[in-house]
């Protein structure tokens, strides 16, 4: 029975401190309603509508029936359309489209003489899971499509997929570059929110206030070696891809150190606003922690981004990590440059200057 | 004349979050002296000392720190004074002498390396300069602690309790210390608990919710509060205890080791109240002089009854 009643004691005495702690409070109810509904309505593994530009060839009644069946697909959203040679290179490589159709000229006589033209699927395979389906349902359509014009017969067309960047459809060169900028939102954040608070848990900031020292000075003192951590990672992570998961890298290192960068001085920002809310270094974490999950859910780097529904695309692209694994896929995967990465350069650029300056007004004011 | 003194602050007022921490405090240090700061926990020391070192803004109220303004240069007066924090602000997972050659750096002084070894020498900190600061007892800490708030060689010392948790034989070397640092002509400003400690400063300033309530030289305090004490020693001295806890003329009782101090504002009252107990067999009655901290529980009980 004294057992009893000290076991109460503890459990009565646990519940007091959980529910004082709010921001850990707020952590427990909030991490499962966040993982429900970003699990149950915004994540989707069977993508569907994703972009899809036409090369318009030929136009003619046998055209517009594929492109009609390919939008009722759901598969497909017809976006526009594109003109051939370099334009459809470019469509992909900036991510504008997933999938790319070109009915070539003269498809329509082609095909009424019976001479089998052929149709292009260009896909963009780097995410295989993203673009599977589509290219997978492709040939069916199109030979469905021509069915009610044609009659059963021997398929009418020849349908070539063309799968780019990832031919053999390896998900880890999907995986492989996308974790750069997980790997680098959980520590660059953590390490810094942690050891900004560190010092206030421990009474050492005072110490270090009372010195002539600006705050300015703490601050780039104290992120700095973060920022040196961070490349390091992105080094190790570079090479555990090229040498053991044989990820190529085709674009710019320029472009992709521009990108690696900005991406590092974001994350530090946002540590560093952990930092001006946490009073703890287990707040710290757990702020990080309720971060990283719509890094890792919303970003495109597990599910593929264009199979979530629209408002949970808007989320996404407020998230850094949705724009900087955009341009570090591009880069590394599809040979991109700077101009081609620039769309996912800026919105960086906006959400550094976001955080960084919610973060130096809050650490004017906790500074007294 | 206020270029002269080491501290001269007025209407010195600070809030937080509606709170009143420190209301209209005023305070004067000529330079070379040691100044006890006293006052039960909460009463607004750490606050005030902050404020003077350039740490916190007063809301109200300002005044000069080594003749240097406490509201425009605080960093001047950063890079003149010490400040030495309540709780041990140096870094556990730094060497002593890590620890040291840090605050040496962010004072940005010539020569680090020969400050930091005169001062490992000087406070007898050298056969520990190679241990990690957390591994350090309370005592050196605090000896570290004093170290690196004086590596600059600051004009006026402000001390946080800095012997709060310290053993006895460490508390003394400590002192030793700050008077030796007096004498080289450092003003220092040292809050604490200890009544042994206070004795030994100046001048003692005693604030309790925020307000002085007496500034004055440690051996004048009793007097000046006008409390007549009797010491009665000897056997069974709860019963007298529990007798004279309410009785007409005691105004405080305490017990003291051994003994009990009765005090009292009016003697003849006081006088009245114990006269039972003179010829009491086992039990010694002797006049006693009101020390310090009757005089303190005295102002603590009426700071509660004034301010709460």
């Amino acid at each position: 029975m004294k057992g009893l009643s000290r076991i109460l004691a503890i459990l009565g005495k646990e519940f007091i401190q959980m529910l004082r702690d709010r921001l850990t409070f707020g952590m427990m109810v909030g991490i499962p309603v966040m993982q429900l509904l970003l699990f149950g309505y915004a994540i989707n593994t069977d993508p569907r509508h994703l972009p899809t530009l036409v090369e318009m060839g030929d136009n003619g009644p046998a055209s517009r029936a594929i492109l009609q069946a390919m939008e009722t697909s759901d598969y497909f959203d017809l976006i526009g359309t594109v003109a051939s040679g370099a334009a459809v290179e470019n469509a992909m490589r900036d991510g504008e489209a997933v999938f790319i159709v070109t009915i070539p000229p003269g498809f329509e006589r082609a095909l009424a003489r019976g001479e089998r033209p052929q149709i292009l699927l260009d896909v963009d395979a780097t995410d295989p899971v993203a673009a599977g389906a589509g290219s997978s349902a492709f040939p069916t359509i199109v030979q469905q499509a021509l069915a009610p014009l044609l009659g059963e017969m021997a398929p009418p067309v020849e349908t070539i997929i063309h799968r780019r960047y990832n031919p053999a459809g390896r998900t880890a060169l999907n995986i492989v570059p996308g974790l750069l900028g997980i790997i680098l939102t959980m520590t660059m954040a953590m390490m810094t929110s942690m050891a900004l608070t560190r010092e206030a848990e421990r009474g050492t900031l005072e110490a270090l206030l009372s010195t002539p020292t600006r705050p300015h000075e703490v601050m780039i003192g104290k992120i700095t070696p973060y920022v040196v951590a961070g490349f390091i990672q992105v080094a190790i992570m570079l090479a555990g891809a090229r040498f053991l998961f044989s990820v190529p890298f085709l674009g710019s290192p320029p472009a992709f150190l521009i990108a690696v960068s900005l991406f590092i001085l974001v994350n530090l920002a946002l540590g560093f606003l952990f930092s001006t809310v946490a009073r703890s270094q287990m707040q710290a974490m757990q702020l990080t922690f309720f971060a990283f999950l719509p890094s890792i859910l919303l970003s495109g780097f597990m599910f593929p981004f264009a199979a979530m529904p629209h408002w949970a695309q808007m989320i996404g692209q407020a998230i850094p990590a949705t724009h900087f694994i955009r341009a570090v896929r591009a880069i590394m995967l599809k040979g991109a440059g700077l101009d081609h990465v620039w769309p996912q350069i800026w919105p960086l650029m906006i959400i550094f200057a976001v955080i960084a300056t919610v973060a130096m007004l809050r650490y004017r004011q906790t500074l007294d | 004349m206020s270029e002269a003194l080491a501290i001269d602050v007025s209407g010195l007022s600070k809030s937080f979050g509606g709170t009143k921490v420190v209301d209209g405090f005023d305070m004067q240090v000529p330079p070379g002296k040691i100044y006890g700061f006293l006052g039960p926990n909460g009463s607004g020391k750490t606050t005030t000392i902050r404020m003077m070192c350039g740490l916190l803004r007063p809301d109200e109220g300002g005044g000069t720190a080594l003749g240097l303004d406490i509201l425009r240069q605080s960093r001047e007066i950063k890079a003149r004074v010490g400040y030495m924090t309540q709780r041990f602000s140096l870094y556990g997972d730094l060497t002593v002498r890590e620890n040291l050659t840090f605050m040496a750096r962010l004072h940005a002084l010539p020569k680090v390396r020969d400050v930091v070894e005169q001062a490992l020498e000087t406070y007898d900190l050298a056969p520990r300069a190679k241990q990690l600061a957390a591994n350090l007892s309370g005592g050196w800490k605090q000896r570290l602690a004093l170290a690196a708030a004086s590596l600059h060689e600051p004009g006026l010392l402000l001390l946080d309790e800095p012997t709060a948790g310290v053993d006895p034989k460490a508390r003394r070397d400590f002192w030793d210390r700050i008077r030796r640092l007096a004498r080289q002509g450092v003003t220092v400003l040292v809050s604490t608990h200890y009544m042994d400690e206070a004795v030994q400063c100046d001048n003692i300033t005693f604030i309790a919710y925020g307000r002085k309530l007496i500034d004055a030289p440690a051996s004048e305090i009793p007097d000046r509060i006008g409390l007549k004490t009797i010491r009665i020693e000897g056997q069974g001295l709860q019963p007298v205890y529990d007798a004279l806890e309410h009785a007409e003329g005691v105004d405080q009782i305490a017990r003291f080791g051994a003994a009990l101090h009765v005090s009292g504002r009016d003697e003849s009252a006081l006088d009245a109240a114990i006269a039972c107990y003179r010829d009491q067999d086992g039990l010694t009655v002797t006049t006693a002089k009101t020390g310090l901290e009757e005089a303190f529980i005295w102002l603590m009980t009426g700071a509660e009854d004034n301010f709460r």
